[in-house]
């Protein structure tokens, strides 16, 4: 359990660095997991090059979800949306430094995939997570 | 007080007890409302019947198959004494509460329900008993009315006597909820609902494990239970039904078992309660189930019921203690052993999370039940669910679970 809630997430998800929303912006998506009422909006600006300059998430739900939201939306600035779209479960993983179980995974890729819906279009992404 | 149980002799017939989840840690199982463990003498018949006398039931003329129709059908008759039926005839084999659900839906629904016909649930219902009404009601075009839930997690009587006066066909509802624990008054809901003129389902997959459950006295037309979650196998089911109303019906699924003849073109029904279990049944699961309910029997459903009674009324007080966590449903002597909480600041999820890691068992999410925590302005919540084999030490290490929660959340 000190592994899975590390300091880190439980201060991301107490004290988080980029949460907001943005308009105008260039991307924006929300999407939710009714299972357990995990809740993610994802706000992108990017400049001429697609390159991300600023990035936001809103939501709610439990520590995990909430942090890899934080933390993901943070490791995106300065990213070209090409390297954004090529950004994986690994990714994730390794922002928040833990394993996770099949169930408590899709409380942590809910960002990912909220972003990359925003940033990809949903039906490209699906095929893709096939 | 002088506990209702042998509670470390009941335990120890639970071969699962003895695993230790982590060195040194068994497992406290808070999930029962989700599924019971297994006690010995159930596992053993499953293992006897397929070691000793695996064959195929009701035709075969072998001494296996002898063997196996015996011990299925007298595991039907022992369930069917159980629940207080009239005849085993009435004790319909399904694969669960649900199936046993859509199978009223399907067969008597069908067969007797009208374009514009009502149908009477409640808000507290388990998806069971919502999703195959409403898949009913787009087929043939039916009203749904749903009883309030008040806010101390009883049912508005007030509301569903009001709502009685649309004459509804058929009213359903749970016998205990699997989200607030409430114990419904059945007695009084079915004799209201027979005064106008309704068919009565009880959904009975929390309450026919825990406490005396009798269809006569209760006057109950169909009562649906689950095996799995009163120490038998996953698997089986039961659909009890007045033999009047199973008479009448169509059938639900056709095949072998279910005929007494067939022909390129038409096909004669069997009777009662083949008619309405086609194919070959879960034999194994169907004689673990008899061997369940002869274990819950020998333990007595009225000690089981006061052993719960006196474990919901310490873990309410216990759970009361502690900071930031408000309990949903109502007071102990209207409750059965499910405690549905949430946890200010800390998300459900987080909450059974960290109870893991302390071997600790609870379940988080919205249970089967998401109009009811829609209606309580919840996404989700923990719930705790105790059975005969769970003591007051294992509520004890869920509070100190509970304060480690807090401790790291602060």
């Amino acid at each position: 359990m000190d592994d899975l809630y590390r300091e880190l997430i439980i201060d991301r998800y107490k004290n988080p660095q980029l949460q907001g929303s943005m308009d105008p912006h260039d991307y924006s998506y929300e999407d939710d997991n009714p299972l357990c009422g995990d809740r993610i909006r994802i706000d992108v600006r990017v400049d001429q090059e697609g390159t991300v300059t600023e990035a936001l998430f809103s939501g709610e739900g439990c520590a995990i979800s909430q942090a890899s939201a934080d933390l993901l939306v943070e490791s995106i600035i300065g990213k070209n949306l090409d390297e954004v779209k090529k950004l994986s479960t690994e990714h994730i993983l390794e922002l928040l430094g833990i394993q996770l179980g099949p169930v408590r995974i899709k409380c942590a890729l809910l960002s990912l995939k909220v972003l990359k819906a925003g940033v990809y279009g949903l039906e490209e992404l699906e095929e893709e997570l096939l | 007080m002088i506990s209702s149980i042998d509670i470390q002799h009941v335990k120890s017939e639970f071969p699962i007890f003895d695993r230790e989840i982590q060195p040194g840690s068994p497992i406290i199982y808070l999930d029962s409302a989700a599924t019971s463990q297994k006690p010995r003498q159930v596992i053993e018949a499953i293992t006897n019947y397929y070691e000793q006398s695996n064959a195929n039931i009701h035709r075969g003329i072998h001494k296996l198959a002898e063997e196996a129709t015996k011990a299925y059908e007298s595991a039907r008759a022992r369930i069917g004494n159980f629940i207080g039926a009239r005849s085993q005839r009435e004790i319909i084999f399904t694969r669960n509460t649900t199936e046993s659900i859509n199978l009223v839906a399907r067969s008597w629904g069908k067969a007797n329900l009208q374009p514009g016909d009502t149908i009477l649930l409640t808000e507290m219902e388990h998806h069971s008993n919502i999703v195959p009404w409403q898949q009913l009601a787009q087929e043939i075009g039916l009203n749904l009315a749903f009883v309030n839930v008040l806010d101390n997690g009883q049912i508005d009587l007030e509301d569903y006597h009001s709502l009685l006066e649309r004459e509804p066909r058929l009213v359903g509802f749970t016998h205990m909820s699997n989200m607030l624990g409430t114990i419904n008054p059945v007695a009084d809901m079915t004799r209201a609902a027979h005064a106008a003129g309704a068919i009565v389902i009880v959904d009975g997959a929390q309450s026919v494990p825990h406490f005396p459950v009798n269809v006569l006295e209760l006057d109950i037309d169909f009562l649906a239970f689950s095996a799995h979650k009163m120490c038998g196998p996953t698997g089986i089911g039961v659909l009890y039904g007045r033999e009047e109303l199973l008479e009448e019906m169509p059938p639900f699924l056709g095949g072998g078992d279910m005929i007494k003849r067939v022909e390129l073109t038409e096909f004669t029904t069997n009777s009662l309660p083949y008619k309405f279990e086609a194919g070959t049944p879960a034999i194994e699961a169907g004689i673990g189930f008899g061997a369940a309910v002869e274990f819950l029997e020998s333990v007595g459903m009225e000690n089981i019921r006061l052993h719960e009674q006196e474990l919901t009324a310490y873990a309410l007080d216990r759970l009361e203690e502690v900071p930031g966590v408000r309990v949903y449903g109502p007071a102990a002597d209207q409750k059965g052993g499910v405690m549905s909480f949430s946890f200010e600041g800390v998300h459900p999820h987080d909450v059974a999370q960290i109870l893991d890691s302390l071997s600790i068992a609870v379940r988080a999410g919205h249970h089967c039940a998401m109009p009811l925590h829609e209606k309580f302005h919840l996404p989700a919540t923990t719930r705790a669910s105790f059975y005969l084999y769970t003591d007051k030490s294992e509520i004890d290490r869920l509070i100190e679970g509970l304060y480690k929660v807090k401790e790291i959340f602060n």
